[in-house]
């Protein structure tokens, strides 16, 4: 499968304080299609994560080098406001969290924050991204009533609701299933596979099944290096190293 | 493989637990019975002249039974807003600062929140006796004791309190809910502001209503700012203010004042509950959900 690059990764090598998370990370994450970043924890996937929307900004102490271009553009460079980034590039958590507001609210903060709608134009928008996260339907009679109140899966859905509000290019999601009942991770799931239509997804899992059956392309982190990186068949089935070939068939990790 | 039955080590752990139960739950009655016996002598020896008239008549020296208070409480809730004005501006944009920042300055600004915390009120009443009364008393003779600058102590006492809870319960959000709002691209001061303070906002208001407490029966800074007053005063002169009027009944040699001081505490001690009250039902109100 040949598509359009989205992000490209150069050289990326980060550091907490003294200690390397990530040596030397160089991939090509194409547009519109899902891709999975898998290994072991403390790997460097989460943190290799969080570097593409700079979520690792605020951390003290926290250095990255190499180069991440998102449609060409630097996303370090001196011009390119994190706001603004971080709006291009929404965030799912591993685990939801709503803000302590209503479902409405939640959804039209960061159209009001980013003055992108107001009056019958937000309500259209709540209702667009609550429906394209599956969530519309369960909770359009209690928009006014606290989204604490939902379920783990539901507040999920909103918090996917809640990132495509701002209408973002790529969508990262940190291992969004892994407080989830199987019910609502299948639910999810159908989601992100719908999503990819109009969305650059890129999600990091330890479930190995999930990334099978819902990405394009899957990268394998060992101890902060991508040892592997291909279209998740060849991944899958005929990985080119040993270490992958071990961690997929559940020999170590 | 079991080994259930009691052995001696498990019969003394069964032993050291009771125990403790039985002193913690002991200490904690105590604790609840001291308080329960000052509320209860309170108001027994309160309840004498807690009539209309105590909170609508100022002093009266001929007929000391038909006197009240309406001015010293006046005096008192003037007070307390003026502090809160004073305080609350202060003491919360610092603990933002405190809580936000990690730098060397926000240490040294720790430390001496601290020290500020413990400065007895007294001198915190001298303080401001000596820069703002005495020089204004040495231009102005017969003048310079006034609402405001009483108001003003009892804020600087307020400062360091409310410093210090903002940043404790603002260090108590999760960096969860910072990260959702920052991963929308909503700009830093946006966060704190519509996300953080919000979820803050319970135990800030707690810990403002602690301290408000704390200070409404301050008598010692009154006495050096604000003198005390027969009379419902202006703020700008001399007021009266509760702790004064508590202090003055009694110390009186009028059994009936002495008597009215109870029912001042009373007064002080409802003014507190009212206001804490108030509080938890406006920030209830207040919140969107």
């Amino acid at each position: 499968m040949q598509t359009v690059p989205c992000v490209t990764v150069k050289n990326v090598s980060f550091w907490y304080g003294i200690n390397q998370a990530l040596f030397d990370i160089n991939m090509v994450i194409p547009q519109h299609a899902v891709t999975a970043f898998i290994g072991p924890s403390g790997c460097g996937k989460s943190t290799f994560l969080r570097c593409i929307n700079r979520m690792n900004d605020r951390i003290d102490g926290a250095k990255m080098t190499g180069t991440i271009q998102l449609n060409d553009q630097d996303i370090r460079d001196r011009t390119v406001s994190v706001e603004a980034l971080r709006r291009t590039v929404g965030m799912v958590f591993q685990k939801p969290v709503p803000f302590p507001m209503s479902i409405y609210d939640n959804i039209a903060f960061g159209p009001r924050t980013h003055r992108l709608a107001s009056g019958r134009m937000l309500d259209e928008l709540v209702e667009k991204c609550l429906t394209d996260a599956a969530l519309w339907d369960e909770v359009k009679d209690k928009l006014k009533s606290s989204a604490m109140a939902l379920s783990g899966g539901q507040q999920q859905r909103l918090c996917i609701a809640r990132t495509l509000s701002v209408s973002p290019d790529v969508i990262l999601m940190d291992e969004p299933c892994s407080a989830l009942d199987p019910n609502s991770t299948h639910r999810i799931e159908e989601l992100i596979t719908r999503l990819k239509t109009d969305y650059t997804v890129i999600i990091v899992t330890h479930n190995l099944q999930q990334a099978k059956r819902i990405s394009d392309v899957t990268g394998f982190f060992l101890r902060g290096e991508l040892v592997e990186f291909g279209p998740s068949e060849t991944v899958f089935t005929t990985p080119t190293r040993t270490e992958t070939d071990d961690y997929i068939n559940g020999r170590f990790g | 493989m079991t080994q259930l039955a009691k052995t001696p080590v498990l019969l003394q752990r069964r032993v050291m637990n009771a125990l403790f139960q039985v002193v913690c739950g002991l200490c904690a009655i105590l604790a609840i019975l001291i308080l329960g016996y000052v509320l209860w002598f309170l108001l027994s020896q309160g309840i004498t002249y807690f009539k209309p008239s105590f909170f609508t008549n100022l002093p009266d020296n001929v007929n000391p039974a038909l006197g009240g208070i309406k001015h010293s409480i006046i005096g008192s809730l003037n007070l307390l807003g003026i502090a809160l004005c004073i305080s609350l501006p202060i003491g919360i944009l610092s603990g933002v600062y405190q809580a936000e920042s990690s730098g060397k300055l926000s240490h040294v600004v720790r430390f001496l929140t601290d020290v500020l915390n413990g400065i007895p009120s007294i001198v915190v009443g001298l303080f401001v006796y000596a820069i703002w009364i005495l020089p204004y008393a040495l231009k102005h003779p017969g003048q310079g004791y006034s609402g405001i600058a009483g108001g003003t102590a009892l804020g600087i006492m307020m400062i360091p309190l409310v410093m210090r809870t903002t940043d404790e319960m603002l260090r108590l959000v999760p960096q969860s809910l910072w990260d959702a709002s920052l991963a929308l691209g909503t700009p830093r001061w946006r966060t704190m502001l519509l996300i953080v303070l919000p979820a803050a906002r319970n135990g800030i208001v707690t810990g403002v209503m602690l301290a408000l407490a704390r200070v409404s029966g301050e008598t010692a800074p009154l006495l050096f700012t604000v003198l005390g007053n027969e009379f419902l005063g202006p703020i700008t002169g001399p007021t009266d203010a509760l702790p004064l009027r508590l202090y003055k009944y009694a110390t009186s040699s009028d059994p009936v004042q002495n008597s009215m001081a109870w029912s001042t505490a009373l007064t002080l001690l409802l003014i507190i509950l009212i206001l804490s009250i108030l509080a938890r039902f406006l920030t209830r109100a207040g919140k969107r959900i």
